[in-house]
């Protein structure tokens, strides 16, 4: 049976060309970087040069104003810039402010903190996503401590306007991190033009190994470690470094950066061209997201009167690998705090699909996606009773909260 | 996506008996769109025994699979014996269902348990 992938923000295969780079840092050059003999150098030179490259892909000036720190994921450089902050007790108050729609290591970590007495406040979105900064304005304290919030939501795509946040945040003094994850690699991204002063990335969501990541940090921000023992990483974390990992992560940034313009031209195009064929052959879908500020490889799409786990479930017999934000196919069986957030109706929720090209995805396969999806839509609303419901009366009740 | 038995399965991608029957004796509905699953089962029921049930399901593989399985167990079945169907044993049927999905299985009997109700109320009221 032929596969289609649409699900790469979960994994996609490394690029090729990064394995070849990372393979002879496994056996050949296999010294660690913190030997003073010979051994250690090449992987000391190509550790740096990896530095440099994940520097370049977020515009990071290369003057020594700021450092690069490799983390295993952006769930842990997230965790280095929120704890690390902390724990350096370098400012006085207990404000955090983030958003309702951050990843889960942020959000979760500052449930953490708020048990411990931290006043966390969390700015809604409107139904496209959108932080107002109006907001960030307002809730702008001299006990605010740090600002996190995302670049790109890595649900339903939308950009938020970090550039403008980080500006108030700056004015107050105020650290400002950013979780770029789901943008880095796909959009340009620039941290001196945006302002911040920390920012996460992860290597995988542009073909580089998994396990990969790092923290920006601008020269001023204090942090404390999450792991301490040697002096790698500048101090900020422990243990001897993934020297593959870091090259591969390296040489990912350096591809990605080359071929930003093109790559994101591509997945958009895909996108574009499926969202029109979606919504053109099936009745009853609803676009979540913004609609032009998104990520070039963001379709989130809620197929109303069913539910995301059947669906998901229907397209994988069929081939297609999607996600969704339904609380079926979540462990805790709750379902998407970014669909919350946006206020979406809970049945609108459940039936939510996330497609999520890469740069292997085709644009002679969107025909069969499109029929799939819709002889499944089909298949699933003729046994559902909200859409019964809808034919008897004419009213969307599954859409009134 | 859990893993579900094969018979979870097999009962998600042919399920049995979907529909609604027309001027039911009985109607029973359970759960919401904000906790997921949403069925409606409507039986028929003549010389106390359960002619026919059909349902509508909103909701996951599970609960696609438990309303299918439901309505196998129930049709044929005395008035009674239909009451006494219980989620283990719709469970149990489908060859057990994933810890987090137990809840499917209970939505499944409840709705026809409902459905049951509905049916000796409005004979009582009948009758009466």
């Amino acid at each position: 049976m032929k596969t289609i992938n649409l699900d790469y923000t979960a994994a996609a295969p490394l690029d090729e060309k990064v394995l070849q780079v990372m393979l002879p840092y496994f056996t050949e050059h296999y010294g660690n970087p913190s030997s003073g003999h010979s051994l250690g150098e090449k992987p000391r030179e190509a550790m740096e040069k990896a530095r440099l490259d994940v520097g370049r892909l977020i515009g990071a000036a290369e003057d020594g104003t700021s450092s690069i720190i490799f983390t295993a994921s952006a769930s842990e450089a997230n965790n280095l810039a929120v704890k690390g902050i902390i724990a350096a007790g370098k400012r006085n108050g207990n404000r955090i402010i983030t958003s309702a729609v951050e990843h889960f290591s942020i959000l979760n970590q500052l449930k953490s903190l708020e048990k411990e007495g931290y006043d966390i406040v969390r700015l809604p979105v409107d139904s496209s996503g959108l932080i107002d900064p109006g907001q960030l304005e307002e809730a702008m304290t001299d006990q605010t401590i740090l600002v996190s919030i995302q670049v790109a939501n890595p649900e339903i795509g939308t950009i938020q306007p970090v550039e403008k946040l980080a500006a108030i945040a700056r004015e107050r003094e105020v650290p400002f991190h950013t979780d770029a994850a789901a943008a880095a690699g796909w959009i340009p991204l620039d941290v001196e033009k945006m302002g911040v002063d920390m920012l996460s990335l992860a290597g995988d969501q542009f073909y580089g190994p998994k396990g990969s990541g790092a923290l920006f940090v601008r020269r001023g921000v204090r942090l404390r470690p999450l792991i301490e023992g040697g002096i790698q990483e500048k101090g900020l974390r422990a243990g001897t470094e993934n020297v593959p990992v870091i090259v591969g992560l390296g040489e990912a940034a350096r591809l990605a950066r080359e071929s930003l313009a093109e790559r994101s031209r591509q997945v958009a195009a895909f996108r574009d061209k499926l969202k029109e064929s979606l919504f053109s052959e099936i009745p009853h879908l609803h676009l979540n997201g913004h609609p032009e500020k998104r990520m070039p490889r963001n379709l989130n799409v809620s197929v109303e009167f069913v539910e995301g786990e059947a669906l998901l479930m229907r397209l994988n017999m069929a081939g297609i690998y999607v996600s969704s934000g339904s609380s079926c196919t979540s462990q805790a069986l709750k379902s998407s705090h970014v669909l919350e957030a946006i206020g979406l109706p809970p049945a609108l929720a459940q039936g939510s699909l996330l497609f999520a090209p890469g740069l292997e995805s085709r644009e002679e396969e969107i025909p069969y996606i499109t029929g799939q999806l819709s002889e499944v839509a089909k298949l699933l609303r003729n046994m559902s009773p909200l859409y019964h419901q809808y034919l008897k009366e004419g009213n969307n009740n599954a859409n009134v909260q | 996506m859990p893993m579900y038995s094969e018979k979870v399965m097999e009962h998600f991608t042919n399920p049995r008996n979907i529909g609604e029957i027309e001027a039911p004796d009985g109607v029973g509905e359970v759960g919401n769109p904000v906790c997921g699953d949403m069925m409606k089962f409507t039986i028929k029921v003549k010389d106390n025994i359960i002619e026919d049930v059909k349902y509508f399901t909103f909701g996951c593989g599970a609960a696609i699979a438990v309303s299918s399985m439901v309505s196998e167990m129930a049709r044929g079945k005395t008035v009674d014996e239909a009451m006494n169907i219980t989620n283990k044993q719709v469970a149990e049927a489908l060859g057990g269902l994933p810890g987090n999905k137990m809840h499917c299985s209970n939505l499944g009997a409840d709705a026809l348990h409902k459905a049951i109700q509905d049916y000796l109320e409005k004979k009582g009221e009948a009758e009466q």
